[in-house]
């Protein structure tokens, strides 16, 4: 059945491999995925180890639902200490890698150690082999995938790798499996450039016993017409993430120029309907209605012809209006290359406008840059930067290092301008007139993020009877809330809630835009419920499936703490407590954060967590969520 | 008149849903290697096929098979086998010009799509239509209607 996969320790450094099941306790504790890696990081990973070093432990996993008949049943998560923050590092992405390791008999990975020589891990039907991967060190994502598919001489082979950049050690170097999925954030691929770990390739054809066949085939389908029936999928189906940005950008909610402005001038010609005369479709990831993905083709100059997939929101900010461009091929080859490389695109276009507010204030030079002319609108500069950071060359190298360490190499006078939260950059979203999001991005424990707690819902205006019907669920909250998104009363709940929505998800494995993210129609506890009884036969209440999240993220926490994170690395840069936005409609327009209105936001999210004023887990609540006595060392 | 399934690949997003919802309906289980439809995609390309037994007028499954245990149901418009008859001697899957007629590992025996009796579970869960369920007349119907639409646009703007 679905609880029954496995868990395998694998030892780069002595080629030792162990395998193990799962406890049924540690499956009602932490269900599966990004919770119950947490517990194997916290239990695993000795505390101050250099994340860079063989003793840092990297987890992959699929979420307990994964390869079942719940919604996109799809996500592999990715976890390590990162190198690019010191704290938490986790990622997650869709695809097909987690059913299929699913399909293998395993569910988490703990890889330890570091290889003498490059290798790759094949995993086939329960067994492990460690092999050579000499021959593939250096080549990019996409051709390592074809080149162990031929290797291996099997075309369903799905693979997670990484490109040069993560061989590089580039800190925010990511992982990557198919043409498009990407464990995007904290540095993951550079964790196993460290371990001199190319790719991990699985294959398996081991049932998945569900429990209710007929009932789940039915609540799926059920919910399958739910979310089809959403305008939010309909327009998703044809543009993917990028339909956000006319709206955002209208509203003055997106970072230009790094975070001198709020709204882009020629958006139009980043904005979703440009795609068209490149788009050749969409794509889905496993079992998913919603095939966010793009896929397109660069049609003129030097990478014409090349197909790619995407771009998501994200790239239409980081090598778009962020970096103060409004050409969409820039957007499309920085997003192929990023791809290719095996770098994060919101940490490395993030990175690019900062340094080129830096150079447009002469904080730094030509001298610095390699003759590189880092002004806003340059995209060749973009495109030349990519490569450089992924190469680590010249000044690359010095990006190359994300955001703490750079500040570090250039000096004090830059740190003003470097929009980051606990080290790791913020996406091209600005948050001054949207304190819930602010919020979001200040406390999300992986370092500055939208994917770890933003109430994306919140910029919906939505009537308080709906709003209370979310948020006053599956656990009492009688506090007030607030629809206009400006206010700050109310949002440290929604912030909590989404925080659990999205751990829960992140621990079931299945995909975010499923659930309460961008339409409040989606999935909630309830369907997790029933989800997972359908397919399990586990019988995990609502609120129950809360607590689970709960104790997950408390344990983030705790890491985080063990790491020497404090309360004020909850906090916002300086700029958006001192500059208003110069742009936007009116009602956001010459907003910025209130520090008190902020702090007192961030004493409630913490009262609401049980933590107390310095952000600390109280004795109470870790007893509460059985964590008083982690590390336990069960498995 | 029978049904047919039809795959328009141009609407396929490549999600293996079918497979999913296909290997669980026949198999209690998820799993696409006992699934008896599968994608097959050209990556690098972004081109995806969804491919299961095409119901041959004249299937060679059926002409090869020594023991007559694949026979044809004209109510339904498919090709079935009787498992009271197959020896397992595989000389179909040989025979098969599509690879459609597959090995099921766990249970030992040959398989291929019986169309759900009718009520193919693929269809009902193939949200963008890639693969369809409809009267065999009126799939070559629309076709033509398709092929011909650019035609009948110009006739209307030279009208």
């Amino acid at each position: 059945m679905a609880l029954n996969r496995k868990i395998a320790y694998i030892d780069l450094t002595t080629g030792e491999i162990d395998i193990k099941p799962i406890p049924l306790k540690l499956r009602e504790l932490y269900l599966g995925g990004r919770g119950l890696d947490v517990y194997l990081l916290y239990n695993h990973l000795r505390a101050g180890v250099d994340a860079l070093s063989s003793e840092n432990v990297l987890l992959v996993s699929a979420g307990i639902l994964v390869g079942t008949l719940a919604s996109a049943s799809t996500r592999t998560h990715v976890a390590a200490k990162s190198p690019l923050t010191g704290f938490i590092g986790s990622s997650n992405m869709g695809g097909f890698f987690a059913p299929e390791l699913r399909w293998a008999g395993f569910d988490h990975l703990v890889i330890k150690g570091k290889a003498e020589k490059p290798v790759y891990l094949w995993i086939n039907n329960g067994k492990i082999e460690i092999r050579n991967a000499e021959n593939i060190w250096g080549e990019g994502t996409y051709n390592t995938q074809t080149a162990i598919r031929e290797e291996l001489s099997d075309d369903e082979v799905q693979i997670m790798c990484i490109g040069p950049a993560g061989e590089k050690l580039v800190r925010f170097a990511n992982v990557r499996t198919g043409y498009k999925n990407s464990g995007g954030r904290t540095g993951m691929g550079a964790v196993l450039g460290s371990k001199n770990l190319k790719a991990i390739a699985v294959r398996g054809t081991m049932d998945i016993n569900i429990k209710y066949p007929d009932k789940a085939l039915e609540y799926n389908k059920k919910i399958i017409d739910r979310i089809t029936s959403t305008k939010f999928c309909q327009i998703m189906q044809k543009w993917g993430t990028m339909f956000i940005y006319g709206v955002t950008n209208t509203t003055g909610l997106v970072r230009v120029n790094n975070f001198q402005l709020n709204q882009h001038k020629f958006s139009e010609d980043i904005e979703c309907e440009s795609i068209e005369k490149y788009s050749v479709g969409t794509a889905g990831c496993f079992g998913c209605q919603i095939h966010c993905r793009g896929k397109y083709v660069i049609r003129t100059g030097s990478y014409a012809g090349t197909y790619s997939e995407g771009p998501e929101y994200t790239s239409q900010g980081a090598f778009g209006a962020e970096v103060g461009c409004r050409n969409m091929e820039t957007i499309l080859i920085g997003n192929h290359l990023v791809n290719d490389y095996g770098l994060d695109t919101l940490e490395t276009g993030s990175l690019i406008a900062w340094a080129m507010e830096l150079y447009e204030n002469g904080i730094i030079t030509d001298r610095d840059t390699d003759g590189i002319k880092l002004r806003f609108g340059n995209d060749n500069a973009v495109i030349e930067m990519i490569h450089k950071i992924a190469k680590r060359e010249g000044f690359g190298d010095v990006l190359a290092e994300g955001p703490v360490r750079a500040i570090g190499k250039i000096g004090k006078e830059s740190e003003r301008y470097c929009i980051h939260v606990k080290g790791m950059s913020n996406l091209h979203s600005d948050e001054r007139a949207t304190p819930s999001l602010a919020l979001g991005i200040a406390t999300a424990s992986r370092g500055s993020d939208h994917l770890r707690s933003r109430p994306a819902i919140d910029l919906y205006h939505l009537p308080l009877e709906l709003l209370k019907k979310i948020y006053c669920q599956p656990t009492p909250y009688d506090g007030p809330l607030s629809s206009d998104y400006r206010d700050y009363t109310g949002k440290a709940r929604m912030v909590q809630w989404q925080e659990m929505c999205y751990e829960a998800v992140d621990c079931l494995g299945v995909c975010k835009y499923h659930t309460i993210f961008l339409s409040p129609n989606l999935m909630n506890f309830e369907d997790f419920s029933n989800f997972l009884f359908y397919n399990t036969g586990l019988k995990i209440e609502p609120e129950k499936i809360w607590e689970v999240a709960d104790r997950a993220y408390t344990l983030e926490r705790l890491f985080n703490i063990r790491e020497g994170l404090t309360r004020k690395d909850d906090w916002l840069p300086d700029r958006y407590f001192d500059e208003p936005t110069p742009l936007g409609l009116d009602i956001v327009k010459g907003k910025k954060i209130d520090r008190k209105k902020f702090k007192k936001m961030l004493d409630e999210y913490y009262e609401l967590h049980g933590w107390d004023e310095n952000g600390v887990p109280t004795a109470e609540i870790l007893e509460k969520l059985s964590l008083d006595k982690e590390p336990t060392h069960i498995l | 008149m029978a049904k047919m399934i039809v795959v328009d690949h141009i609407k396929c997003t490549g999600c293996r849903n079918c497979e999913l919802v296909c290997s669980v309906r026949n198999t209690g289980a998820s799993n696409p290697s006992r699934a008896r439809i599968n994608v097959i995609k050209w990556e690098s390309e972004g081109f995806y096929f969804p491919m299961l037994c095409q119901q041959c007028q004249n299937p060679a499954c059926m002409a090869v098979c020594p023991k007559d245990a694949i026979s044809k149901d004209d109510n339904l418009g498919r090709v079935v086998i009787d498992y009271n008859l197959c020896i397992g001697c595989q000389l179909c899957v040989a025979a098969c010009p599509f690879g459609c007629m597959s090995v099921d590992t766990v249970e030992n025996r040959v398989i291929k799509c019986e169309l759900c009796d009718g009520d193919p579970e693929c269809v009902k869960f193939c949200d963008s239509k890639a693969i369809d369920y409809i009267e065999a007349d009126i799939v070559t119907l629309k076709k033509k209607r398709a092929a011909i639409e650019k035609f009948s646009e110009l006739m209307k703007r030279l009208a």
